[in-house]
C-alpha cells in the first residue's frame, strides 16, 4: 500500500493561504451599528438567520457585542426573523 | 436632555390619515412634555419578518428625539395602552448615533458603505 508521503499528486495542493481576517469597523472607522440597516446586519447571520461567531466575521470584542445587540432590536421589530431557512 | 429614538410598528389596517393621526398624537405628546423632535420618518407598510399578533405587515415609524429623562416612561404607558401598536422601542442614542442618524440623513455617506463588501 502506498504511503502517504509518496503519494505523488498530478497538481501539488496549493494550500489556500487562510485570509487575514480584520475587524472591518477599526478599520473603515465606523463607530455605530444601526439595527434599522437589516441589509447590513445580514452579513453577520448565517441561512437560519443565527448570529456568526466572532471566528468567522472577525470583528473585535466590542463590535461583535454591538453588532449582537443591533441584531437582537432588529429581531425584536420583525427586521430580521429570529429562526428561518435559507434566507438572503 | 437625551437624544433617543422611538421606533413604532402599527397595525396594517390604518389608513393613511389615521396613521398620520397616530404619529401626530405622540409627536404632541412629546413636545408637550418638553421634548423637541428631531427627525421623524415614517417608512410605511412593510412585510414583517414574522407574524406578529396574527399580522404579517405592520408600518413602521422612526422618530428621533430630544426628550428629558423622565419622559420615556410617560411615553411607555401611552404606547402600551394604544392598540394600534403592535410594538415599539425605544433606544437611548450616543454621540456615535446622532452623528450617524444626522449623516444619513443628510445623505453624506455614513461610512457604513464601506464595511460592505467585506
Amino acid at each position: 500500500m502506498a504511503k502517504a508521503n509518496e503519494i505523488k499528486y498530478l497538481t501539488a495542493i496549493k494550500a489556500e493561504k487562510p485570509r487575514k481576517k480584520f475587524c472591518r469597523f477599526k478599520k473603515y472607522g465606523i463607530r455605530y451599528v444601526d439595527y434599522k440597516d437589516a441589509e447590513f446586519l445580514k452579513k453577520f447571520l448565517n441561512e437560519q438567520g443565527k448570529m456568526l461567531p466572532r471566528r468567522i466575521t472577525g470583528n473585535s470584542l466590542k463590535f461583535q457585542r454591538k453588532v449582537s445587540e443591533a441584531i437582537k432590536r432588529a429581531r425584536q421589530l420583525a427586521l430580521l426573523p429570529y429562526v428561518t431557512d435559507l434566507f438572503k | 436632555m437625551q437624544n433617543y429614538e422611538l421606533m413604532v410598528i402599527f397595525t396594517p389596517v390604518l389608513s393613511e390619515e389615521e396613521f398620520k393621526l397616530a404619529q401626530k398624537k405622540y409627536v404632541d405628546f412629546i413636545t408637550a412634555g418638553d421634548g423637541s423632535i428631531v427627525h421623524s420618518n415614517p417608512w410605511g407598510l412593510k412585510s414583517l419578518a414574522y407574524p406578529v399578533q396574527k399580522k404579517t405587515t405592520g408600518i413602521y415609524w422612526v422618530m428621533e428625539y430630544v426628550a428629558p429623562s423622565n419622559m420615556n416612561e410617560k411615553l411607555k404607558i401611552q404606547l402600551l395602552r394604544d392598540e394600534q401598536v403592535l410594538r415599539h422601542i425605544v433606544i437611548k442614542l450616543d454621540k456615535y448615533a446622532v452623528e450617524y442618524n444626522k449623516r444619513k440623513r443628510s445623505g453624506v455617506p455614513t461610512g457604513n458603505e464601506k464595511a460592505v463588501e467585506v
